[in-house]
């Protein structure tokens, strides 16, 4: 790890004060992600703002329904509330699906926001990557790749976004809160994350400058029946395959309202809107998932090696869809 | 220099004075480890430690034409930055030899940092010693090196078309031949004729490799993490041009091997150096990464296993070929097919192991090497025939099971696969399986049912050791072998105490130290059974010094009694009247404070002879008669039908292990293995970049090891038979629990889901 300096921000004006434009300072909140990056020579931060200490933790009911999420919540926190598990199942599922338990007691919810792919040519320093060093080229195409993009890739990246948290956010309309010293801004968490095109170490929407203060959760009663399914190489601390945040409303019958997204297949939390459109007002049933997916999937482009995930996505979309039908939705 | 105290161990209070051996006895040294009390290589402090970072080349093959160095050693609290420009210059490694058994411990020919040249995409090819880990890990990120690349050759799926027939050597076969098994198996009313891939592994021992080092003029202290100390003393001797004498390594504590710590790697020849170059004591603590790319691992293979069988099961033909890799450095080709020579008893049997030579790291031993993948391959193509003929596949097992091994015709020391089947079938319900592939379900989940047999030859090798017993009535049995996590000083206490008829907790074992008489390295499951025939005899010599002892007084029982009509019991002798006296009596008497006898010699020309003798031991064993570790897994999966995850439900594993000295123990090294089978078969892989050479997932992040939630309650159950061969009984059982799970796993994935996947790891994208 090189040297960096250390700032132990008090609130959020002295945070931002310390980050400055931004250039060459990272905020810092559980560090489990980040402090990894800075040991494998990854990221290279001159200024860490140590942001651990701002009070901007807690779980608040708003007014209307929504949920208001302090950007400094600890994953395992966030996923053992008791309204996060009563409306957004889904989220508490994701989350605790997440990395490790020791892990989740350390990572915050803007951290999680903020975690970069798992590619093994970003992590590795000889290898080529754009999204590391930007035109040195991907190593990852004709390389190991099983695991990487078949929604949105481009030419100059296919890595994925590995959060699970942010699956489920995605599928949520969860909004993210941010401040910097030109005033507070909300960004859609489906527009958070950006897709690679060609310049994919550009990776969500938020200035160097700007801090994640909160994340908001609109009321949403379908999620109270919602699921989070992650389809992995190992049955825990593995990155998804292909994972899926879904939520369905059934009337008699017939789908009156529906929410999903998509863990795994691209550079962002994919959230299904074509699949969306499909099934409403389409009878609950195997067909109309499938239907659904399809849809969904057939702008997917997979390669001999993470082809699969086209497929494996299929199958979880229709399996999880199944279940909540299942469960009486 | 800082004095290290010989390691000691002392086994926890025994209240009864009942015998040890087959009593699940806690391990002596889990207190030191549960209290972080045990010291392990990198832990070890010295006034003035040094610690050191490595370099490694980011080129498959080549030559480094400029090295820079000058922001490196500009980092502050950076001592020197050794370079092949400017490292001491050490004697070359040995060439490999059979006879000479130390002389192959070097896991590569390179001379690390005495020559420009790069074999590996990740070899060393600097070092960077600084007074802090941090200062010389960030230094070790400044050093600049320019290459002239070369052409290497590095795509094992590519070069497999141009793999050699492999030589035989002293230690193994590579071929083997009886009848005509092309003819026969044309001519087989039923066959399968198959082709199966393993991919490179990986051993991950939890402990990553780490060495400390300091010297005293030309005499040497090594805190190493290895599973031979003696090799590596020898080696460092020879290297550093030092009377081996002078050369002392010392690992009390080894968190796991698994065969990764058996040869010696660059780290802890570069930590020495380190040291030597700097005056400095030095360690040198791998990162997980490091260990990747600087350690060897598991060779891939792709074999062909044909059958061939008469509509009653009985086989006619038996072809079991493979290819494997070794690299142009070095790395011993792994006995892929040599268990296709023991378990089925065909009239006609080919077995050939090709190799091709590639520009990585040299491949080493893992955990059965040979057996583990060999095994996968052999018990896949025989349930595959079970399916052919539509015959129970414990029942085609059965019907073809040899009186005579089958290769050659020779005896076996014995043979319990029936009886461990039988016990197996019993304690997992087999009879409950119906045979039609995914016929079994449970909800979501398509269930299925394998089994597959597991084999393990057993080995003895020479270990000297001395056994003191003194006039407070202990017992010290000093004696260097290794412990790994295995077991080995538990086991050997509870054998010293029976063998003297003393409570366990009057024994103390002393090891892990080459200060102590020599003993065989750790790995081929032979430590147990090696230091067990010296510590019998040195036990047996004991007792005849204390017997002479007691009868030079006309006052002892014992006087004039055989040794042989004697039986060893609360801690002394005693006739079958009763009659006796305890050791404590006898060395009061006699005025001797303790009575120490030895086995084995450690002058050179003694060790030289002890090679010789275990040669051809070896060679005359082989020889009269063929022995093994035997088992039967039975595993039952769970396969997702939407996803094709693949969840392990149920393990038993019944072994015939001969005498079992602590099923505690011993049944965590048999679950151990089943583990590292479980995981060989549905995640674990190496990836080797073919492009570069390089291993792209050097983390057990991205190295999928088996975790807690994947792995059932798994049931080990042992026959308990002692071995007439083998010293007490016992066979070694490190390694034959991982034979034939990928086998018996992947057997039940089929019949879970009708799939046959035969290129692990089963990973759910080839079951969609």
């Amino acid at each position: 790890m090189r040297t960096f300096s250390y700032v132990r921000a008090t609130d959020v004006p002295s945070a931002l004060s310390a980050i400055g434009t931004g250039t060459g300072a990272k905020f810092i909140g559980g560090g489990t992600n980040l402090v990894d990056l800075m040991r494998e020579d990854i990221e290279r931060p001159d200024t860490v703002v140590d942001i651990s200490g701002l009070p901007l933790t807690g779980v608040e009911e708003l007014p209307g329904g929504g949920v208001r999420i302090g950007a400094l919540t600890r994953n395992s926190h966030l996923a053992a509330h008791p309204l996060i598990r009563t409306r957004y199942p889904m989220l508490s599922q994701a989350l605790l699906s997440g990395a490790s338990a020791q892990l989740r007691n350390m990572a915050t919810v803007g951290g999680n926001l903020m975690q970069r792919t798992r590619c093994a040519y970003f992590y590795d320093l000889a290898a080529a990557c754009n999204k590391r060093e930007p035109g040195s080229g991907c190593d990852a195409i004709g390389g190991f790749h099983r695991n990487s993009a078949v929604l949105g890739a481009s030419e100059s990246c296919i890595a994925t976004n590995p959060s699970d948290m942010s699956v489920a956010l995605a599928a949520l309309d969860a909004a993210v809160e941010a401040e910097s010293v030109r005033g507070v801004r909300r960004i859609p968490l489906a527009d958070f994350h950006r897709l690679p095109g060609g310049t994919p170490h550009l990776e969500t929407e938020l200035a160097a400058d700007e801090l994640i203060t909160a994340v908001e959760l609109p009321a949403l009663p379908l999620a109270a029946r919602s699921r989070y399914r992650k389809v992995r190489d190992r049955a825990s601390y593995a990155f998804a395959l292909v994972s899926v945040a879904a939520a369905l409303d059934v009337q008699d019958g017939v789908i009156a309202e529906a929410r999903l997204a998509l863990g795994g297949v691209a550079a962002k939390p994919w959230r299904a809107r074509e699949a969306e459109r499909v099934l409403l007002g389409a009878p609950a049933g195997e067909k109309s998932y499938e239907r659904a997916a399809d849809a969904e999937l057939s702008a997917a482009a997979g390669t001999p090696e993470n082809g699969f995930k086209v497929e494996l996505a299929r199958r979880a979309i229709v399996a999880t869809l199944r279940e909540l039908e299942g469960s009486g939705v | 220099m800082t004095q290290i105290s010989t390691h000691t161990v002392i086994p926890p209070r025994s209240t009864t004075s009942e015998r040890s051996v087959g009593r699940p006895v806690d391990r002596v040294d889990g207190t030191a480890k549960t209290t972080g009390e045990a010291r392990f290589s990198a832990e070890y402090p010295y006034p003035d430690l040094a610690h050191a970072a490595l370099v490694h080349a980011t080129v498959a093959r080549g030559r480094i034409t400029a090295i820079d160095t000058a922001a490196a050693s500009a980092v502050e609290g950076v001592l020197t930055v050794l370079t092949h420009e400017n490292a001491p210059v050490l004697k070359p490694p040995p060439s490999p030899n059979p006879l000479n058994l130390s002389s192959m411990v070097s896991g590569t020919s390179v001379s690390y940092l005495n020559t420009d040249e790069v074999h590996w995409n990740g070899q060393p090819v600097a070092v960077v010693v600084a007074e802090t880990p941090q200062a010389a890990r960030r230094a070790a990120l400044l050093v600049r090196v320019t290459y002239d690349s070369l052409p290497a050759t590095l795509d094992f799926a590519a070069e497999e078309e141009n793999a050699r027939p492999l030589k035989g050597d002293l230690l193994s076969q590579a071929a083997a031949k009886k009848g005509d098994p092309e003819a026969a198996l044309a001519a087989a009313p039923v066959s399968v004729d198959l082709r199966y891939t393993t991919p490179p592994y990986h051993h991950n021992a939890i402990e990553p490799h780490a060495t400390t080092a300091a010297w005293d003029g030309d005499r040497l202290t090594v805190h190493d993490t290895t599973q031979s100390i003696d090799w590596v003393r020898r080696h460092l001797a020879l290297r550093f041009g030092v009377p081996v004498a002078g050369v002392r390594v010392i690992a009390p504590y080894v968190g796991g091997g698994f065969g990764g710590k058996g040869l010696l790697w660059p780290g802890t020849i570069l930590a020495v150096m380190a040291a030597r170059a700097t005056g400095r004591p030095v360690r040198l603590a791998l990162t997980r990464e490091g260990v990747y790319h600087t350690v060897g691992g598991r060779t891939p293979s792709a074999q062909r296993v044909a059958l061939g069988a008469g509509p009653d099961g009985r086989m006619t033909a038996l072809i079991h070929t493979s290819v494997s890799r070794v690299a142009r450095v070095g790395g011993r080709p792994e006995p892929v097919t040599a268990v296709s020579g023991h378990l089925y008893d065909a009239a006609n049997i080919r077995l050939q192991q090709n190799i091709v030579e590639l520009d990585l790291l040299s491949n080493t031993f893992m955990r059965a090497p040979g057996e583990a993948i060999g095994t996968f391959a052999l018990e896949s193509a025989v349930d595959e025939l079970a399916c052919e003929l539509g015959i129970d596949p414990i029942e085609l097992r059965m019907r073809n099971e040899p009186a005579r091994n089958p290769i050659d015709g020779k005896r076996f020391a014995r043979r319990l696969l029936r009886e461990a089947y039988a016990l197996g079938a019993e304690r997992f319900g087999w009879s409950e399986r119906t045979p039609q592939p995914g016929s079994m379900r449970d909800g979501r989940w398509l269930v299925g049912m394998g089994v597959a047999s597991a084999y393990h030859p057993p080995l003895q090798l020479d270990a000297h050791l001395t056994l003191r017993l003194s006039v407070d009535g202990t017992v010290v049995v000093r004696c260097g072998f290794q412990e790994m996590g295995m077991g080995g000083a538990t086991a050997t206490a509870q054998i010293a105490a029976d063998a003297l008829g003393v409570p366990l907790s009057s024994v103390r074992v002393e090891y892990g130290d080459s200060a102590l008489p020599v003993a065989p390295m750790a790995g081929g499951a032979t430590q147990t059974a090696s230091v067990a025939a010296a510590l019998l005899t040195a036990a047996e010599k004991l007792k005849k010094s204390l017997l002479a002892l007691a009868g030079r007084s006309g006052e002892s029982p014992l006087r004039g009694q055989r040794l042989d009509r004697l039986e060893a019991r609360d801690g002394g002798l005693y006739r079958a009247d009763r009659q006796g006296e305890t050791y404590t009596g006898i060395l009061s008497r006699a005025g001797r404070p303790s009575v120490e006898v030895a086995v084995g010699s450690d002058s050179g020309l003694g060790a030289a002879a002890g090679q010789v003798r275990f040669m051809a031991r070896f060679l005359r064993d082989r020889r009269r008669w063929v022995k093994a570790a035997l088992g039967a897994h039975f595993c039952e999966v769970r396969v997702d039908r939407d996803t094709g995850e693949v969840r392990v439900s149920r393990w038993v594993g019944a072994f015939d292990v001969g005498t079992v000295i602590n099923p505690k123990t011993a049944g965590s090294q048999l679950r151990g293995g089943i583990v590292m089978g479980i995981g060989m078969a549905l995640s674990e892989q190496t990836l080797v970049d073919p492009r570069t050479g390089r291993i792209m997932n050097p983390s057990l992040s991205e190295y999928h090891l088996p975790v807690h939630a994947d792995i059932p309650p798994i049931d080990v159950c042992y026959l308990n038979e002692p071995d007439p061969t083998m010293p007490l009984g016992l066979m070694g059982l490190g390694e034959v629990g991982i034979t034939g799970a990928a086998a018996a796993l992947a057997n039940a994935v089929h019949h879970a889901t009708g799939k046959r996947v035969r290129d692990l790891p089963i990973t759910l994208d080839k079951l969609l």
